[in-house]
């Protein structure tokens, strides 16, 4: 994809040493493409920023399980986490697109939800929530919403067994 | 999670709580708004008024539309509040297709996921196909020929106007235009039988894959576009003068199932709804991929962002279409369709009778597949549906570490609500049928 600039400014100059910001936030690129490295604590605060600055629509959200991936190469400064949130932003005016990945350790998986600003995201929070287990705090609705009400666990967790489950519908017979 | 799973005697256990609908008092205040299809932040003066407009519990009905409802395009369930014939409150209730793809793609190489992301849009499966094959060259840091480019652009602008035929034959039908589905299911058989001659499938085709392109196009192929390309303007003269000039068809188009760009914007969604609110955004003429820089065609925008805008939208998006079908035609560049590169492409059938390395290298491709440097990246192309994104992690190995398809028809579902609220029943299928979702796509 076609990644401009975006506007803050700072990206502009790729000259400079050290951890290269924009939107007073860790930049890196990946196969020209931008991402951003927000903590959980400047999560939404970021978003507003974006949101202000031209980024109005969130076009993906989804999750990550780093559990058994070591070779992800993160800034300095970024502690990394079982899992990550990647929320992907577009700039319709500028042509510009924005990742951001967002560490979320796994004992305390709570990360606050972008709903209010971008009412778009609610089914991917959604989804995120039921696949991962991931929990967005001040979502609407925080329910499953591709998997059974009752299901347990989270089926794209690494550590999710896949296909030594015994079928949990209702009022299925019992395993044999 | 790896302890083993007990089978639950009590569904009630976990705490993920209900789906559908329930009662308006029980919900939270902005899980209401939501259902209630309030999109952006109410001001506390139209939260008061929707505040008022709670009717009581006993002269409002909760009825479910589907999963098993002909109009409902699959299994997407509606959950609707009703007093009398007009719609209150409206919640979707998917994940009834649910079958895990994004998992299936992660114990899946490389050269076999394109299998399986094309089940998902089953209507367009070639656009699946190429955002995945996009991701992953992005990933191996690849160009494909340019012959490969093109057939890509032909072949899914083929399928654009293949799925977008099929809209107009299943949306004719949801409004009790039968005849336009049967129309519209025939010029669709044309389309196809192109996609066939070409993939050998009719649908699900396998055909674009990381590297190129399955085969090249085979001899006699610009005959079967010519053939296409010189029923269809007649054809679609006729839908124009069958449904845009019927007084009944505008009648229970216009006007229905209203958004504006804004809320749009704010909704995430994307592709003809976006369009047809007046917002001119079509990822191939704002951030060109394949080739679309270099080629002429018009991006429509609507002006009521309604039903018929959104119908009309798309029958003109069949016409910009085939404009660049026709270029492609003529553009057509000879060469290879697909990157000789022997680490990336099985090389051709001829050669392994002869070269041992090319042997090899045929075997190691179909048995572990080849292997991907670590990193991620994210794709975006513009379906019929809207902008379908692929995002990729790569641990190095051969198998996508993580694979997750933005898909279009997923985030325009949550406009139900909005585009419902206050419209009556019958309005209902009318807006399901302009959304065009495709539940394959939204449940994955």
């Amino acid at each position: 994809m076609t990644d401009v600039d975006a506007q803050g400014g700072e990206a502009d100059t790729p000259a400079e040493i050290a951890p290269e910001t924009l939107f007073d936030t860790l930049l890196t690129r990946s196969h020209e493409q931008f991402v951003l490295h927000p903590t959980r604590e400047s999560y939404s605060g970021l978003l507003a920023t974006l949101h202000s600055a031209g980024y109005h629509s969130v076009v993906d959200l989804c999750g990550v399980d780093y559990l058994t991936n070591d070779s992800r190469q993160l800034p300095v400064g970024i502690e990394p986490e079982r899992f990550e949130v990647v929320v992907n932003l577009i700039n319709h005016r500028e042509r510009a697109r924005l990742r951001l990945r967002v560490q979320v350790p796994e004992s305390d998986a709570v990360v606050p939800s972008a709903f209010t600003l971008y009412p778009g995201t609610e089914a991917m929070e959604r989804e995120t929530f039921d696949m991962f287990g991931i929990s967005f705090d001040g979502h609407p609705d925080l329910t499953r919403i591709l998997m059974p009400e009752d299901w347990i666990g989270h089926p794209l967790r690494k550590d999710y067994d896949v296909g030594r489950i015994p079928v949990q519908f209702k009022g299925a017979p019992a395993n044999r | 999670m790896t302890a083993t799973h007990e089978l639950p005697t009590n569904v009630n256990q976990t705490s993920e709580g209900g789906q559908e609908l329930t009662s308006a008092d029980v919900v939270a205040a902005g899980e209401r708004l939501r259902e209630l299809g309030a999109v952006l932040r109410l001001s506390e003066n139209d939260a008061l008024v929707a505040e008022r407009e709670q009717v009581p519990d006993d002269e409002t009905m909760i009825i479910n539309m589907g999963p098993q409802h002909p109009s409902t395009h699959g299994v997407l369930r509606l959950m609707l509040e009703l007093q009398g014939e007009t719609v209150l409150r409206c919640k979707p209730i998917i994940g009834y297709l649910h079958t895990g793809m994004e998992r299936t793609g992660e114990e899946l190489t490389y050269l076999q996921g394109p299998t399986n992301v094309t089940r998902m849009d089953y209507a367009a499966p070639l656009f699946t196909e190429l955002a995945f094959s996009l991701t992953v060259e992005k990933l191996l840091d690849i160009e494909v020929p340019e012959r490969a480019i093109w057939i890509r652009m032909l072949m899914t602008e083929m399928n654009r106007i293949s799925s977008h035929l099929l809209f107009m034959a299943t949306n004719g039908m949801d409004l009790g235009a039968v005849s336009m589905m049967l129309y519209g299911w025939r010029e669709r058989e044309e389309a196809l039988r192109f996609l066939q001659e070409v993939t050998g499938l009719r649908m699900n085709h396998n055909y674009i894959r990381p590297g190129g392109v399955a085969a090249d196009l085979p001899d006699g192929w610009r005959d079967g576009v010519l053939r296409l390309l010189d029923m269809l303007p007649g054809r679609l003269a006729e839908y124009d003068t069958l449904l845009n000039q019927q007084p009944i068809w505008r009648e229970r188009l216009q006007g229905v199932g209203a958004i504006n760009a804004e809320e749009c914007l704010a909704l995430g969604v994307t592709g003809p709804i976006l369009r047809s609110t007046g917002y001119d955004w079509d990822l191939r003429r704002d951030m060109p991929y394949l080739a679309f820089d270099e080629v002429e065609f018009d991006v429509v925008v609507g002006s009521y962002g309604d039903c018929f805008d959104r119908y009309a939208i798309r029958l003109a998006e069949i016409h910009e279409s085939m404009k660049i079908v026709r270029q492609c035609l003529e553009k057509m560049p000879k060469g290879d369709y697909r990157i000789q590169d022997k680490k990336v492409t099985p090389p051709p059938r001829a050669r392994i009778d002869e070269s041992m390395e090319a042997l090899i290298h045929h075997f190691k491709i179909f048995t572990e597949g080849f292997k991907v440097p670590e990193g991620e990246a994210y794709v975006a192309i513009e379906s019929p549906r809207g902008e379908l994104g692929c995002y990729i992690v790569s641990d190095g190995s051969s198998n996508p570490y993580r694979m997750h398809v933005r898909a279009p028809s997923f985030v325009n579902l949550q406009t139900l609500p909005h585009l419902m609220h206050g419209s009556l029943v019958a309005d209902a299928v009318a807006i399901i049928s302009s959304v065009d979702p495709i539940l394959g796509e939204v449940d994955r």
